[in-house]
């Protein structure tokens, strides 16, 4: 069994109100050092071995469901794990 | 004509959207499943706003993956006019029958309240009983309705003329003040406002009537049986 560590973010060039409000918060409870927020999603994955190969189905979930490629960039890790 | 009015799990302005269309335009809807399979008996194809399958993941990201897409899909191909109002229109974005995205509200309120538009263009098959340039006032609710499309496709929005409504005042930080765009056929529109909440005097502004009248008068031009 696999377990699949996926991070969606939003594009660099992409405006993040909800980081942006995020960084306002903790400026109002003195943390200045905090310079920048961005705001994402963590999902995690457990797959099961096929014949198929395992980066190729990640990317197309990531492609065509977890993130939204016109805003989002997405990056995975790859754990072995023990069937829970 | 027969419209119909696509229910998905948390759509929750189909009812608006089947009064308009029964009650103010006169003409006939049905509620369509998301789980139909089919939309061939259909002239037309509404789909409304509201928060399908909770907005889980992005607005419009699970919806777009509901067996009724695929006939969505299907009618716009044929050309039959889809409408899709506020989550309508996050998920035709998501489901790639219009071009961009939407994130959440620049200011990041959730916005409720009448807005002016601007009517971009009047020659669709939308917006053909408007005046070019004509403002229209139009409720919107939304917390994500900031429409967001890389620079080559706003190029290509504005020189096809797929910009269709824009907002005087912006309230949620749209690129170009964009409030609902077509595709390139020109069959398919997504915006933010709401033209069913606009179709009387008693909800505040009869503005949206004209959208759907729109929609009629040319389905009937081009089905007009030649005698």
């Amino acid at each position: 069994m696999y377990k699949v560590k996926v991070y969606v973010t939003l594009r660099e060039r992409v405006l993040d109100p909800q980081g942006a409000a995020i960084k306002q918060s903790l400026e109002h409870l003195g943390y200045r050092e905090v310079k920048e927020v961005r705001a994402g999603k963590f999902l995690e994955l457990l797959v099961e071995p096929s014949g198929r190969d395992l980066d190729a189905i990640i990317q197309e979930v990531c492609g065509r469901v977890l993130a939204n490629p016109v805003i989002e960039d997405y990056r995975y890790e790859i754990e072995e794990c023990v069937a829970p | 004509m027969k419209f119909a009015v696509i229910v998905f799990p948390g759509s929750n302005c189909d009812v608006d959207m089947f009064h308009a269309i029964q009650d103010a335009l006169g003409e006939e809807a049905e509620y369509v499943r998301h789980d139909a399979d089919n939309l061939d008996a259909f002239d037309g194809i509404l789909l409304p706003g509201g928060f399908s399958y909770g907005d889980y993941l992005r607005s419009g990201a699970i919806a777009r993956f509901s067996p009724v897409m695929q006939a969505v899909i299907k009618a716009a191909e044929e050309g039959k006019p889809v409408l899709g109002v506020c989550n309508g229109f996050q998920i035709l974005l998501e489901s790639g029958l219009l071009p961009g995205a939407m994130l959440r509200n620049a200011g990041l309120k959730f916005v409720c309240k009448t807005v002016s538009l601007q009517v971009e263009n009047a020659s669709t098959m939308f917006t053909s009983l408007y005046e070019e340039g004509e403002t229209i006032r139009i409720p919107v609710a939304h917390g994500e309705g900031n429409y967001y499309c890389d620079a080559e496709t706003l190029e290509k929005l504005k020189e096809n003329g797929q910009i269709v409504f824009t907002y005087r005042d912006n309230p949620n930080g749209s690129i170009a003040n964009i409030a609902g765009i077509v595709n390139e056929k020109g069959n398919v529109l997504g915006m933010m406002p709401h033209p069913e909440r606009a179709v009387e005097t008693l909800l505040g502004s009869q503005d949206g009537l004209k959208l759907f009248k729109s929609i009629v008068k040319n389905w009937r031009e081009s089905h007009a049986v030649i005698a």
